[in-house]
This record gives structure tokens, sequence and C-alpha cells, in this order.
């Protein structure tokens, strides 16, 4: 691959960059707790919170960078932010 | 070759600076103007907003905007989309623009933007020196500065020449000092379309923005790629050195007016002081050399029309057989107590065989008059160096040490 002039490339590169390898901690969902208000997925700056049928979230831990937002503005106290294991 | 003017009395006019480079921008045909006004900036944007009032310029949008830092921002989009663009501004303003400069130049997006160059603050200061430009010189922009109006007006139309060459592709900046310059009736010649149609194709973007054929500008390089994008735009920069003689050159067989490339010497060969200066102060300097040539005294005078890319081995070989050269710089690197021009002179001339005695001298900052008289006193401790060599290598050649 050689680079174009200027960098210009197809658009939805960021899906290569797989930035879930910066993680130091990850974050876990407590189903039991959550009560489906959305904010993690609202709030999460790198759109690696997904939803699923039953109305629960999922991450996509290939692009979650650990920021920990989601832990934070969770107003149950849903979601653990657990250190990763090698 | 020196400078040439070869101007045909029937097609002169007496304008201001700023009318001229309008009418060069309005010559070349832009398709998107976006500019804030900064004094001494204002005229040329001033003028332009009238041509687009008065229907003088068609299939171009004249966005007016909140600050520099917009105005550049909206050419970066213009310029993507494949619109030849143009901006002006100066000092604080062109300070304000400095991270997109980067991005301007790192997109590989050919704009062009006078300088009508002002010192920067503080303390608030509106008169000409080199400051403003001279502290963006590491931006990827291509800098090149005018000696008069006539040349200032005609940088335009070569920096989009150059610019928009497929090997170089990197945005320009044509210098001209502020009110020097900018604010100054003059005799010239305004570019006339016809001719400036057949130097200056339309251009042409390799990539464009489009939303039937998306792509993304300016994405995400980690360390695995971002090294090369740099090396990339210095390669770029290297091909802009015989462009912008090629350009120059190419000016000359249509249009007759000549001002050198890269540099441009004036009674060098002989010299055993050559001065070497950027901008308007080189008209000064070229008076002073036919004043003490008069008297029997070899000086000559290297103008540096093209600070980026730096010319290093055209100062070279200009500069070798001179016993002493001192390079006048509108602008200081504080803590280095230098000028830009002195310390990249000095610069290109280590690990080579080139063995001339260099010394810079500050002048004219913040918009200080340089008479005559000042050049001559330089000249004549010039004389000192070479025969009892440097004394102080770099200082205020005009300092009032009654203010301090
Ligand atoms: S830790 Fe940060 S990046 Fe990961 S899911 Fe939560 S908010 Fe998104
Ligand atoms: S913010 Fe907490 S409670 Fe709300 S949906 Fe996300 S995990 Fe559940």
């Amino acid at each position: 691959m050689s680079i174009s002039l200027g960098g210009v490339c197809e658009p939805g590169t960021t899906r290569v960059n797989k930035t879930g390898g910066w993680r130091t901690f990850r974050p876990v969902f407590d189903y039991d707790k959550c009560i489906k208000c959305k904010l993690c997925e609202l709030l999460c700056p790198d759109m690696a919170v997904f939803p699923r049928d039953d109305g629960f979230f999922e991450f996509d831990y290939d692009y979650c960078k650990g920021c920990g937002i989601c832990a934070n503005e969770c107003p149950t106290e849903a979601i653990d932010m657990v250190l990763e294991e090698k | 070759m020196t400078v040439i003017r070869t101007l045909d009395k029937d097609k002169m006019s007496v304008a201001e600076g700023s009318y001229a480079v309008a009418h060069a921008v309005k010559i070349c045909r832009p398709n998107v103007i976006s500019a804030y006004p900064i004094t001494p900036q204002t005229h040329i944007v001033e003028d332009l907003s009238q041509f687009m009032a008065d229907g003088e310029i068609s299939n171009c949008e004249y966005i007016t905007v909140e600050s520099e830092f917009s105005a550049l921002s909206a050419l970066v989009g213009s310029a993507a989309a494949g619109a030849r663009c143009y901006s002006a501004t100066t000092s604080q303003g062109l300070e304000l623009m400095h991270e997109v400069l980067f991005n301007m130049s790192g997109m590989r997006l050919p704009v062009v933007m006078t300088i009508a160059n002002r010192a920067v603050s503080a303390p608030i200061n509106i008169w000409n020196d080199h400051q403003d430009s001279i502290s963006q010189r590491d931006t990827g922009w291509i800098q090149m500065y005018a000696e008069d109006l006539q040349e200032s007006s005609d940088m335009t139309a070569q920096a989009y020449k150059v610019a928009e060459d497929k090997d170089v592709m990197m945005p320009a900046m044509t210098c001209m000092d502020g009110f020097i310059l900018s604010h100054v009736y003059e005799p010239l010649v305004l570019l006339e379309q016809d001719l400036v149609d057949e130097y200056l194709p339309p251009y042409e973007p390799e990539y464009t923005l489009d939303p039937k054929n998306p792509l993304t500008f300016g994405a995400f390089a980690d360390p695995t790629a971002y090294t090369e994008f740099r090396y990339l735009q210095q390669q770029a920069m290297d091909n802009a050195l015989p462009k912008i003689e090629e350009a120059a050159n190419e000016f000359y067989e249509i249009f007759g007016r000549y001002y050198g490339g890269l540099i441009d010497e004036y009674e060098t060969e002989d010299a055993d002081i050559i001065l070497m200066a950027m901008g308007s102060l080189v008209g000064t300097i070229r008076d002073v050399v036919d004043k003490l040539r008069a008297k029997g005294i070899k000086v000559g005078l290297l103008k540096v029309r093209t600070f980026r890319p730096f010319p290093a081995e055209a100062i070279r070989n200009a500069i070798k057989g001179a016993r002493v050269v001192v390079a006048l710089d509108k602008n200081i690197s504080l803590g280095l107590n230098e000028g830009a021009l002195f310390t990249e002179t000095k610069a290109s001339l280590y690990n080579t065989k080139i063995d001339v005695p260099i010394v810079g001298r500050m002048i004219g900052h913040g918009g200080r008059d340089i008479p005559v008289k000042t050049i001559e006193d330089i000249v004549e401790e010039a004389k000192g160096i070479i025969s009892s060599g440097i004394n102080t290598e770099s200082k205020y050649a005009d300092l009032k040490e009654d203010l301090l």
C-alpha cells in the first residue's frame, strides 16, 4: 500500500483502527442493575455500546478504549471497570 | 538574470498595492474567497468584496467569517471540494490560523494566501516586520517575499502555478510588507486576463469531496504511517525548488517581467560585501548598492525571494565568493538573538567547504524606518569585519540605547 496524495482514502477507515487495543480497564455490565436508560449508549464517545434486542446493551471491545465515561454516568452503577488481564 | 521589467507604457496605471493584489486574485479566477479583515491586509479583501458585489468575479463564493481561524478552515473544506481558493491575512490573524495552516499543507491543498506582513503583539503594533510569517515557517507552506507592488501582484499568479503543480501540491503564502507595499500607490501593469489564462490553467484536483463518491480527507495516521506523510511533504517542498524557478521563467516569457526565482542577485559577482534580505528592504539596499558602487565599494545584494522551501544551494552559490555576508532580518528568534535568514543561511554553510564570514543584523522591527544611512553604516561595519574579523555575530542594528 502506498500513501495517496494528502492521505485521501475511502470512508470507513476507522473500522480497521481497532482502538480497543489501547484499553487498560474494560467496562462490564451487571444486567441485574441496568434499567435500560440508554445513557451509556448515548454518552460513549466511541460508539462502542450497542443495543441488544432485549433492550439491554453490549460493548464492542474492538473499539471501547476503556475511558470509563459509561460507568461514571450510569445512574444505577450497572457498569464496573475491571482491570484488563494480559 | 537579474530583475527585468519591460513595462508597456500604454498598459500602465497607478494603483495601490492591495488593489494590484486583489486584481491579480480576480484574474486568477478563484472559486472561493474567505477572509476576515485585519490591518494592513484589509484593502485586499475589501477590493475583492467590491469586485464580487460588482459581478466582476464569476463562479466564485465570497465567505465572510468571524475569525481568521474560520477563514482558513472554510478554505480547507472548499479546496477539498476542488475549488481554487484565496485568503489574505497578517500578524495575529495569521497566528490564529496556526493550527489550520498545518491541516492545509498536510492535506496537500494548494491554497494561496497573501500575507501583508506586520509585527505581532504584545505590544500591539500594526506596522511592518516579518515576525508573523517567519513564525509559521514550519507549517509546510511555501513562502515568497515580494520587493515591490508589481512583484506582489505577479507573485500571486506564480504562487498558484507552483502550488497547484502535481509534483508540489502545497499551499503558498505570498508575503508583501504591510503598508510599505500594501498601502502605497505605484505605477504598474495590472495582470491581464488573457495572459493569465495562458499562464495558469484551471485547477484540477487529484481528489474532490463529492457526495456521490465519498472520500475521507485528513484521516487518522498512527505511528506506522505519520512519519511518511511528513517525508512526502518535505519531498513536495524539494520539488517546489525547481518549479519556482520554472514558474518565474515561464512568467517572464509570457509577461516580460522577471524578479528572480528562488533568489535574485544584484552586483554580487565581484562583491566583497554581500547584503541579503527579503521584502521591500531589498529595494532600499538596491539603491545603497548603486550609491556605494559609484564610490568604488564592492558591495552586492542577494534578494531572497523564496524562504520556504529554503534555497540553500542557490544562496551558497551566490555568496561563496564574498569576503563577508550580512543577513538583514525583520524578525528575531527570541532566546537565540538571531533572525531567521541569518540562522538558516549560516546553517546552510556548515559541513560545506565554503568558509565565508557571515553576520546577522536585525533591523526595522515594528515598522521602524530603515533609512539609507542605516544600511550604509552596516556596510561600513562589514568593511571592518573584512579587516579585523567578526566582532558581534548577531545584533539589532538600529537599537535606541537611550530608551533602555
Ligand atoms: S469505557 Fe468509554 S469507550 Fe468503552 S464503552 Fe464505556 S464510554 Fe465507551
Ligand atoms: S447507563 Fe447504566 S442503567 Fe442506563 S442503560 Fe447503560 S448500563 Fe443500563
